[in-house]
């Protein structure tokens, strides 16, 4: 059994007066260590699958387990205790919270698992080594560059060891150099952490880079290939 | 520091000039409660000080029945017993007898009715401010008799002055005709028309001849070391008193019984204080709800992240509530200082109403009014402030908890 096991998601939206079939009856399992993208172009319903996996939207059929835990019926507290220790998010606009530091923002993760306060303080200094960024961790998000800002998102998200790190357009933001080495980051974790991670992408460096390309188009898989 | 309240303050922050206005909303308010509601206990211990030193006291003793129906039969006959008693009472700070009798007052061109109120001259110095009320002629001593103190209002209707003479025709105690002519020798004003308008005052001892009293008297009049101890003077009198008096023919009466319109009036002005009170922490307590709904306005892409990366919906009430009670807290601690330093300022120097309303005239209050700060006047109002601010906090931080990620991350 896979870290994440989808089977049968359908999710529809509407749109004013019109429907639109996000994800048709997809079912996808991904296995613990894995670096896989999901790919396809705007609209085809990879960023919904993403956030169903991630349990911040709920699809109106179909079952979704992540690390065990199956989603059905699950409020709003719990999902947010799921995400908070099996889950980890990396979003296109980074999302850092403004008013903290890049190392109080990997922290609060920590915080909001009950971490104590030196632990938290020497493993955020640590991780954040860990992507690159030695000194500059009392720097607010403004203070940062974009790839910076990125790097601090992704310590953020794999500061709490989760099961899966969920990552939405990653690079989109980012010129291709510095998308590159946030990729190679990436990728170096998975192969030293064994953290999971899942891309929603159309950028082909980020294609090139996962090991499994799960291609949808039209709310449905239409290729699933492991290179 | 917590990180919550690290996070809270910094966010507070971020729109200093809508902090600062908000804060500045709250603080004002807080100082204006600060200072009024001082201002009004102010102005109630000094209405009710100055009601009671020109004449009811703190406390009065009267026959039973004698408050609603002044007959001049209902009396207290041995007025030196209760003397005794009073003695031995330690917060008592003076006492005096009086007498009254609602007689005709005639000059050769006018006639009037009027209280005669017979005195003791020197004990009464004691226990009103009559003697310095005194604006024409003087106060009266130990050894005068038929001399009287009259109202300015009554001498002007009387139209005499000082050393006229008038005639006063009254019923005695015991039912024959009290008539005396008598000479003025002090016109006073209180400022309470009532009675500048309608009371004589003479010496006890020739009122009790005049009127046939036989050493009666009908209030013991007494003066406390201060308004808080009423209460117990009026425990320890009524006590003592039931054990000379088994029949309860004698009654103990408080200031609050002996007065009460005044009651009412410091009552009417309170509520309607409050009702002004209520309104202006209503108007806080919108800048206060409107800060935050623009807060979750500005900040629903941030909620909607902190929500995915697992903050909890009762954690995001949390922090909002940090952030609230924190600016909350630092106007009303901001409008408490300022609040009791301008109270205490005018606590020292008073405020001038030689213009006053007639409520406040009606009670003697005429000149200056010395705010009173105290713990209750400057921390009920911040108090108001804070659980009504509080509560319509409440609404924008329990809205976010409905908050979707996937929307609230999309808003722009």
């Amino acid at each position: 059994m896979g870290i994440v096991e989808c089977k049968d998601i359908k999710k529809t939206y509407q749109q004013g007066k019109i429907e639109v079939h996000a994800l048709k009856d997809v079912s996808l399992s991904i296995d613990k260590g894995g670096f896989a993208a999901l790919a396809g172009p705007s609209g085809s319903g990879k960023t919904t699958l993403l956030n169903i996996i991630g349990g911040l939207d709920q699809p109106d059929s179909g079952s979704v387990s992540v690390a065990g835990n199956t989603f059905e019926k699950m409020t709003q507290s719990q999902l947010a205790l799921l995400r908070l220790h099996n889950v980890g998010f990396i979003f296109q606009s980074y999302n850092l919270i403004p008013v903290l530091s890049a190392v109080e923002n990997v922290e609060f993760v920590m915080l909001l698992q009950g971490v104590q306060a030196t632990q938290r303080r020497e493993r955020a200094m640590a991780i954040l080594d860990d992507v690159g960024l030695e000194g500059k961790y009392h720097r607010r998000p403004a203070e940062l560059s974009g790839g910076q800002q990125q790097r601090v998102a992704v310590a953020r998200a794999i500061v709490s060891n989760p099961s899966i790190v969920l990552a939405d357009e990653p690079t989109a933001n980012l010129d291709s150099k510095t998308g590159n080495g946030l990729l190679e980051m990436m990728r170096k974790m998975n192969e030293e952490k064994k953290v999971t991670f899942i891309f929603s992408t159309h950028d082909k460096m980020v294609m090139d880079y996962a090991r499994r390309l799960v291609l949808i188009r039209d709310g449905r898989i239409v290729d699933d290939k492991i290179k | 520091m917590s990180m919550d309240v690290k996070m809270a303050w910094r966010n507070i922050w971020r729109n200093p000039r809508r902090t600062i206005l908000t804060i500045s909303a709250i603080a004002f308010a807080s100082l204006l409660l600060v200072f009024m509601l001082s201002f009004q206990f102010g102005s109630y211990e000094t209405m009710i000080n100055s009601s009671v030193k020109i004449h009811t006291g703190h406390l009065q003793v009267q026959s039973t029945g004698y408050q609603d129906k002044k007959s001049i039969r209902l009396v207290v006959p041995d007025p030196d017993a209760i003397g005794k008693i009073l003695d031995q009472i330690q917060n008592v700070e003076a006492y005096t007898f009086r007498a009254d009798a609602f007689s005709l007052v005639s000059s050769k061109k006018r006639t009037y009715g009027s209280m005669v109120i017979g005195i003791d001259p020197v004990k009464e110095e004691k226990v009103s401010t009559l003697k310095s009320l005194i604006r024409k002629g003087s106060y009266l001593v130990k050894d005068d008799a038929d001399q009287v103190l009259i109202g300015n209002l009554l001498a002007k209707n009387l139209k005499v002055d000082i050393q006229d003479e008038i005639t006063i025709l009254g019923q005695g105690r015991d039912g024959s005709i009290a008539a005396t002519v008598v000479k003025i020798k002090g016109i006073y004003s209180s400022g309470i028309d009532d009675l500048d308008r309608s009371s004589i005052h003479m010496p006890l001892k020739y009122f009790q001849d005049v009127y046939g009293m036989y050493g009666a008297v009908h209030e013991v009049v007494v003066i406390g070391k201060s308004l808080k101890k009423t209460k117990i003077i009026k425990a320890a009198l009524s006590a003592g008193i039931k054990k000379t008096d088994p029949k309860d023919r004698l009654v103990v009466l408080d200031w609050k019984e002996l007065m009460p319109g005044l009651l009412q009036s410091i009552e009417l002005d309170l509520v309607s204080g409050i009702i002004f009170y209520f309104l202006l922490i209503l108007v806080v307590a919108f800048s206060i709800l409107n800060t935050f709904l623009m807060v979750i306005f500005e900040r629903t892409r941030e909620f909607g992240v902190l929500k995915a990366i697992g903050t909890t919906p009762g954690r995001l009430t949390k922090l909002l509530l940090i952030e609230s009670i924190s600016m909350t807290m630092i106007g009303i601690v901001a409008g408490i200082i300022a609040g009791s330093l301008i109270t205490l300022f005018f606590q020292e120097h008073g405020i001038d109403i030689s213009g006053a309303s007639d409520l406040l005239s009606q009670f003697g209050i005429s000149g200056r009014i010395y705010p009173r700060l105290s713990i209750l006047s400057a921390l009920i109002g911040p108090g108001a402030v804070f659980v009504i601010t509080f509560l319509s906090a409440l609404y924008p931080a329990f809205k976010i908890r409905s908050l979707n990620p996937v929307e609230a991350m999309t808003y722009v």
